[in-house]
């Protein structure tokens, strides 16, 4: 393994935070599946859990870490090493360290109670969701050399993704009530990494019957084998767009 | 050894160098000296590839570094005020870049036993005052034995002692054959050691002279006075 990959991960596994982050994430899985009297009434708790917390924690904790990282990124630059290098070994890091918490701490309740499709699934979406974030945490901290705005901005990006998008999708809906878009909806959803992920996730539920109309229409769509590679070269997407940006910028920034 | 072709770089508005010419050779130790905010560390730095000129080009053995990184192996970076992560101790971060410089060469590692760092190699690095940064950011810049070094206001914070230490070092390097460029305000400081002076002013290379030359064409002794008796001459024109 790459010798800065290491430096950072070791880094970021001595933090507390990241082994707490993991150990909270346990305990809200396996008590939601303690509680819960059937498998998919737990996934469903936990998917709620998981959409809203997994993304804060992601994109918070590694902007933040990146911005702490500023020495050590200078200290680096003058060695002779590629910039490129440094901003991808701190990403390789920070995604490491974020999924392993994520699969330490949900992924093996959910492999354990709920061993089925849905369950991979969940798995499979949330450690996606968790590099989608680190990703944007990158974007953030590239675009302003000031700490309290890029945090700022990281914030902003986490409201965005997990609060007003639903909104302006339900506003969308209402006052598009009596149009045909239901297949614009799915194009919609496209553009927001937690929709794909929650969509992906409750159709392996067969909970899509609750959804009307529109259910039926993503399930035609999203149900299907392409539908289900879509949806995941676009949280790929999602992860390497956001990324891309930083790199190129980083690669012509003056330190 | 070092050439710089036609340099500039602008911060927003603000021209930090302005066609920027200047050729160094190994065996040399040269100060660069100048006002503040002169554009001395956005130099050092662009020869680092921390700053990236807007045009131009910079040549080490005559090939160019501008987007390279291998040729940082064979300089030594000392910068002004030196930054580590606060949580690593001062053996972790000598560890640490000895395994990213992964270098076969034999390292020197006479300031760490001339500092008393393997003393207090277990601090960490946010409980140092600002001098013991300063003689890690040293030791790290002189360890892996570079044909370049290159010191950003290396005196500055040093008590007199480690100054002396310091100087030793540089004046032992020099004579080793090694390039070496020097910023730094503290003029008395650098009679024994340099042997090239670059003064710069506004983003511009104002002279470039040996310090022979200097001290002759001014009738002066000490590299200080010289220089004053240049910028006093200067003043002197700009009033007229």
């Amino acid at each position: 393994m790459n010798r800065i990959i290491k430096i950072v991960l070791l880094d970021i596994l001595k933090n507390k935070i990241v082994v707490s982050y993991a150990l909270i994430l346990a305990l809200l899985s396996w008590g939601s599946f303690m509680l819960e009297d059937n498998t998919a009434k737990g996934l469903l708790t936990i998917l709620n859990v998981i959409l809203f917390t997994v993304p804060l924690v992601s994109i918070l904790f590694s902007t933040i870490y990146i911005y702490n990282s500023s020495e050590f990124i200078e200290l680096l630059l003058s060695q002779p090493i590629k910039r490129k290098k440094i901003w991808i070994s701190l990403f390789a890091g920070l995604s490491i360290a974020m999924f392993l918490a994520f699969f330490l701490g949900a992924g093996i309740p959910l492999l354990l109670n709920a061993p089925g499709m849905a369950g991979l699934m969940m798995l499979l979406s949330g450690s996606l969701i968790s590099i989608v974030f680190v990703s944007l945490a990158f974007l953030s901290c590239i675009l302003t050399r000031d700490k309290a705005k890029g945090i700022g901005l990281a914030i902003l990006f986490w409201m965005y993704f997990a609060i007003l998008f639903d909104a302006l999708v339900l506003f969308l809906l209402f006052q598009f009530a009596e149009y045909p878009i239901e297949e614009a909806m799915v194009g919609i959803t496209a553009s927001s990494p937690i929709d794909l992920a929650r969509i992906q996730i409750l159709l392996h539920l067969d909970q899509s019957a609750m959804m009307g109309y529109t259910g039926a229409i993503f399930k035609d769509f999203f149900g299907t084998a392409i539908g289900l590679l879509v949806s995941f070269v676009l949280l790929v997407l999602w992860i390497a767009v956001p990324f891309l940006i930083s790199i190129r910028k980083f690669d012509r920034k003056d330190l | 050894m070092i050439t710089l072709k036609n340099i500039n770089k602008k911060f927003g508005r603000l021209q930090v160098l302005q066609d920027v010419n200047l050729e160094f050779k190994a065996g040399e130790c040269i100060a660069l000296i100048g006002p503040n905010g002169c554009g001395k560390t956005t130099l050092i730095k662009s020869i680092l590839g921390m700053v990236l000129p807007d045009s131009g080009d910079i040549l080490l053995h005559d090939e160019s570094v501008l987007k390279k990184f291998e040729y940082r192996n064979t300089i030594g970076y000392m910068p002004q005020i030196g930054r580590y992560p606060d949580n690593m101790t001062i053996s972790q971060i000598i560890e640490m870049i000895k395994q990213i410089r992964n270098s076969k060469k034999e390292l020197d590692e006479d300031l760490i036993k001339a500092f008393k760092l393997d003393k207090m190699s277990d601090k960490q690095m946010r409980t140092l005052s600002g001098g013991t940064t300063q003689k890690v950011s040293a030791t790290l810049a002189f360890l892996f034995n570079p044909d370049v070094l290159i010191l950003d206001e290396p005196t500055a914070g040093l008590d007199p002692l480690a100054a002396e230490i310091l100087k030793e070092k540089i004046i032992k390097e020099k004579n080793k054959g090694k390039l070496i460029l020097i910023t730094s305000h503290l003029l008395s400081e650098l009679d024994e050691m340099i042997t090239q002076i670059i003064f710069m002013q506004d983003g511009k290379v104002h002279f470039h002279k040996t310090i022979k030359d200097l001290l002759e064409s001014t009738g002066e002794t000490k590299i200080s006075k010289s220089i004053a008796t240049i910028l006093k001459e200067k003043q002197h024109e700009q009033n007229n």
